[in-house]
């Protein structure tokens, strides 16, 4: 509309903030572009427009910029990215500017980052596996297609290992599959290992990388989630391709959220977050799913370390109240990855498997349960006085962490075989304790080790 | 025409409309995007937008509508799925803005109940028209008068109407601002159950027609499931399942169940019978305020017409969170963790829209609220949780443990109450159901004793108690996997009749007495626990009927 029109009259400047002054037309949520004193080019969203004052967020912080010699133009209307093919085997930044040496991307069209709601009614409940190759996951936490389902871990666990894992070799059964894997403020060590791990699929033209670093303006945090999200809708439902979008550490991203917040000077809820952390989580998580009359499908794969492994901490408990399901890494699980199968759920799972391996995964739960139980009270009276049955169930519990936990970092494994592990595991459990799984299957695959 | 002279997210600021009231409905910007006065200043009103507000520009236009936000409510309800201000959504755009292009409406069959000139008193039933559902839909006089000329049978289309009284037109839409109750003669006395289904509920924590609910629980300890099953299966004329701020693909299940399942009461659909109002947590945050509101005048609605409606609020916490972004964005005071300090009067006014009640007309009817609760971090003294509990008749909390032991429906059994149960147990006993109270209170207090000794048993281990505690031990067992525990997911357990639960308890509680009297006897504890009790616990998923259950319990435990 009004591209060029250049505004100079900075009021101030604080924080990630800038005040303009003498403004006309501007549209709240609409984009600037920032030309510093010095020539350098940054970026803002509008805040807030009142008469002729706006209020601008800049991406890419306010650092060294002054009053006079800023000038800001608005691009009237929101941010938007070229979307299409062009960004698979890609590397970008968190704004998604080329980082692998390659030229901007281009695209045939382009859509708005911030999306708009999914009408309800056009969804189509999540159904069919993406199979990770972790058997941990497959087995007990199926990802579902159209679902998402949060990484719940802490420092110093290998999440983000787990999280590159999943990305190299989640598939969807043969039929047209890619990854994007948005990363918010990794440190460069992190983001190797992750370039490492994903580097077969981005040569496959599979993956689309964004990487915010530890290093990179903290505010384009806020933005990162979103390019990722946008990408992800036109592959899938335009492109047909069913996409598994990773983004990790969402913690690096809320704390973002929390700097513009205070910045504001906005009434903080828990822990100095803002109030409106949980719709904001939702705008973003809310963008996986299916569509009725259209192809493909998204699934959202958060992952976040929880600050001092505190569950109820708001980002993951918020987390947790919009996701569908959570896989929980514990220190406390002597194997790799330590994933702690009580704690994690796939709310979904149940759209995504048999109905026997359903019933499998149920029985192994219970089990765990009471072998968990059977620890505790070992714990007081010493494993001898247990009785016979609660030591089967040690038996089983270590026999699960050993033959279906415990995992390569580079092993894939099919379902078969992670079934026939599970199988494995339960042998070492009498046939009486297996009441969740019916008789005739039963009878065809438990060898009750004796 | 006014102007907009300040855009803060949902937060508008007009000036240049003189006479405006609060709780007026304003149109904003260009496609008039719809929003709620909320505060007047002088010449400025504030308003509270209910879609995105992106691209809106000071000095873009401003109407008045001159009305409140309010509801339209008609035949269409049923079946349909609206957003927060209930407009439909079935026919609305893939990706959702702020605009919307209003349906044409459709035609629907009319059949007279009175005669021109005949007098009609507020809310007689002028006629009735025929739906999908089972309900019967009527259309009420909404005044006292003289019926001045009335539509023979046959169909009506959109926005024609039905019949005149007192000089009035009626159409097949009416309007109702939704933050007003609508008005009943008087609220009943009489404590009528509402069956769920669910056993957990209908044995030990039963609600009544017209009670009030909260079910808070921690994520992923099962709200959404066991409202969802609720809202399939108990036996309310009408349900409205509002969808405040959760999950898009929640209500696309919910949405799909509905329409697949039939009702068993009727044979017609579930769907027939129910109202969907999903605002799901991506779209417009102050909508979702409103859903809430939308849904009881939806309930209500139907209650005048005689009807039995169940509204379901999944979550009021996202309502609050909205109330609370709401008033920080306008500056107000905080109170308790940034909630607004009307959040206990605002609660308490919302439960208050249930009732059992003579409607005006002279038919009995009720809304019944049932609103999950999602405390932050599982912390149940948070105020939204703490101000709720004052509330309402009956809270089933949801545990964390239970949850994680992936005991499901994971209510408490010691954490919750049911405040009409005795006088339920009553109406049991005059419907030829004796024995319903003794029944509750004795499986309430062997579970009571099997937590005490369980906190025992960690301590102790259980190989050291007495005989008779081991087997109280083992009584919580078999209550809670052979009776407590329902899978949603169990083809002949989602859904549990009166019978059926009273059979499946009394087997339970016939063999925990031969295993108190097998230890009376001196049969050590160990032998009686190494019993095979999976005929009895497998009864709930694989006997349909009360006397397959009956048949189950026999011989168990067997000989020692
Ligand atoms: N009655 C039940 N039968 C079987 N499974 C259940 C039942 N209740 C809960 N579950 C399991 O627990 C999961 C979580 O339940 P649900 O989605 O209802 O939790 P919630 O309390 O609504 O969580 P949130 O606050 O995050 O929305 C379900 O996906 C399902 O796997
Ligand atoms: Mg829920």
């Amino acid at each position: 509309m009004r591209p060029d029109l250049e505004y100079t009259d900075i009021a101030a400047l604080h924080g990630p903030l800038i005040v303009v002054r003498r403004t006309s037309g501007v549209g709240w949520d609409e984009f600037a572009r920032i030309r510093s004193a010095t020539g350098e080019e940054r970026h803002g969203l509008v805040l807030e427009v009142h008469e002729d004052i706006a209020l601008v967020q800049v991406l890419e912080g306010t650092a060294a910029m002054t009053t006079g010699g800023t000038r800001v133009t608005f691009t009237g209307g929101p941010l938007r990215i070229p979307v299409g093919d062009g960004w698979l085997g890609r590397v970008c930044d968190g704004r998604g500017e080329p980082r692998d040496g390659g030229p901007p991307v281009f695209g045939t069209t382009t859509a708005a980052v911030s999306g708009s709601p999914l009408n309800p009614t056009r969804r189509l409940p999540p159904a069919d596996p993406v199979l990770t190759g972790v058997s941990a996951i497959d087995a007990l936490t199926t990802l579902v297609r159209g679902q998402k389902i949060a990484i719940f871990s802490s420092a110093g666990l290998p999440h983000l290992e787990l999280a590159a894992q999943i990305g190299a070799q989640a598939n969807a059964g043969g039929e047209p599959f890619s990854v994007v894997f948005a990363a918010m403020g990794l440190t460069h060590a992190d983001a190797a290992t992750v370039r490492d791990a994903l580097e077969e699929r981005s040569a496959a033209g599979e993956l689309a990388l964004l990487l915010n670093l530890a290093d990179d303006p903290v505010i384009e945090r806020v933005l990162t989630p979103r390019l990722a999200l946008t990408i992800a809708e036109h592959l899938a439902f335009t492109g047909g391709r069913h996409v598994l979008v990773v983004m990790a550490d969402m913690l690096g991203y809320c704390e973002a959220l929390r700097e513009v917040s205070v910045a504001r000077g906005e009434i903080p809820a828990r822990r100095a977050y803002p109030g409106y952390l949980y719709s904001d989580l939702a705008s973003l998580y809310e963008r996986c799913g299916r569509v009725r009359g259209m192809p493909g499908s998204v699934t959202v794969v958060p992952v976040l370390t929880m600050p001092a492994r505190d569950m109820t901490h708001p980002v993951p408990d918020l987390t947790g109240y919009i996701t569908e399901g959570q896989i929980v890494l514990s220190p406390d699980v002597p194997v790799r990855p330590p994933v702690d199968a009580l704690s994690s759920l796939s709310r979904m799972m149940r759209a995504g498997v048999t109905p026997a391996h359903l019933d499998l995964a149920a029985q192994c739960l219970a089990a765990l349960a009471r072998a968990r139980q059977a620890r505790e009270l070992a714990e007081l009276v010493g494993e001898t006085a247990l009785g016979d049955t609660d030591r089967r169930h040690l038996d089983f519990e270590r026999a699960f962490l050993d033959h279906v936990v415990a995992q390569r970092a580079d092993e894939c494994r099919t379902l078969a075989e992670t079934v026939d592990r599970v199988w494995r595991a339960l042998a070492v459990l009498p046939r009486r304790e297996l009441t969740m799984i019916a008789g005739d299957v039963l009878d065809a695959r438990h060898r009750e080790a004796v | 025409m006014g102007t907009l002279t300040r855009v803060n997210g949902p937060l508008v600021e007009v000036a240049g409309l003189p006479g405006l009231a609060m709780f007026e409905l304003v149109g904003l910007g260009p496609v008039r995007l719809p929003g709620e006065v909320v505060e007047i200043r002088g010449d400025r009103a504030t308003v509270q937008a209910y879609e995105y507000t992106g691209g809106l520009r000071a000095g873009d236009p401003a109407t008045a509508y001159g009305r409140p936000l309010s509801a339209g409510l008609g035949p269409h309800l049923l079946g349909g799925v609206f957003d927060g201000l209930l407009r439909p959504l079935s026919g609305a755009d893939v990706w959702l803005t702020g605009a919307r292009t209003p349906s044409g409406g459709r035609e629907w069959r009319f059949t007279p109940l009175v005669t021109a000139g005949d007098p009609v008193d507020l809310e007689t039933p002028l006629g009735e028209v025929e739906t999908a559902g089972a309900p019967s839909y009527l259309v009420l006089a909404p005044a006292a008068g003289r019926v001045g000329a009335i539509r023979p049978a046959g169909p009506v289309g959109p926005g024609e109407p039905v019949g005149r009284v007192g000089g009035r037109d009626v159409t097949l839409l009416r309007r109702w601002p939704v933050r007003r109750p609508m008005p009943y003669r008087e609220r009943l006395e009489e404590v009528v159950p509402l069956t769920t289904g669910q056993r957990v509920v209908d044995l030990l924590l039963p609600v009544s027609r017209g009670g009030t609910v909260a079910v808070p629980g921690g994520f992923g300890t099962g709200k959404t499931v066991l409202l969802q099953q609720i809202a399939k299966w108990c036996d309310a004329d009408v349900v409205v399942y509002v969808g405040c701020g959760e999950r898009g693909n929640e209500m696309a299940e919910v949405v799909a169940a509905l329409a697949e399942l039939a009702d068993p009461r009727t044979g017609g659909r579930l769907a027939d019978r129910t109202v969907v109002i999903a605002n799901t947590s991506n779209m417009p945050m102050m909508a979702r305020e409103a859903s809430i509101y939308t849904g009881v005048t939806v309930a209500e609605h139907f209650r005048s017409m005689g009807h039995d409606a169940v509204v379901i609020a999944d979550s009021t916490s996202r309502w609050a969170e909205a109330r609370r972004e709401f008033a920080s964005r306008s500056g107000a005071m905080p109170a308790e963790e940034g909630y607004p300090a009307d959040l206990a009067s605002a609660l308490a006014a919302f439960y208050e829209r249930a009732g059992r009640v003579t409607t005006l007309g002279g038919r009995t009817g009720s809304v019944t609220v049932i609103g999950a609760v999602s405390p932050p971090g599982g912390d149940m003294t948070e105020p939204v949780t703490a101000h709720t509990q004052r509330f309402v008749r009956c809270l089933w909390t949801l545990d964390r443990d239970l949850a994680y032991a992936r005991h499901y429906p994971a209510v408490s059994w010691s954490a919750s109450f049911a405040r009409d149960a005795e006088a339920i147990a009553g109406w049991h006993a005059r419907e030829g159901r004796p024995g319903w109270g003794e029944r509750r209170a004795r499986v309430a207090s062997l579970l009571a004793e099997a937590d005490r000794l369980a906190l025992l048993a960690e301590l102790v281990g259980a190989a050291a108690l007495p005989a008779r505690e081991r087997v109280a031990l083992l009584a919580g067992r078999l209550l809670r996997e052979g009776v407590l525990q329902q899978s949603a997911l169990s083809p002949a357990d989602a859904f549990c009749d009166a019978e059926r639960t009273i059979a499946l308890t009394d087997a339970v509680l016939g063999v925990i007495g031969r295993c108190e009297e097998l230890a009376a006897r001196g049969v050590p504890a160990g032998r009686i626990e190494q019993s095979d009790f999976s005929p009895v616990l497998r009864a709930k998923d694989d006997a349909p009927d009360p006397e397959t259950v009956r048949a189950r319990a026999e011989g168990v435990p067997g000989a020692p």
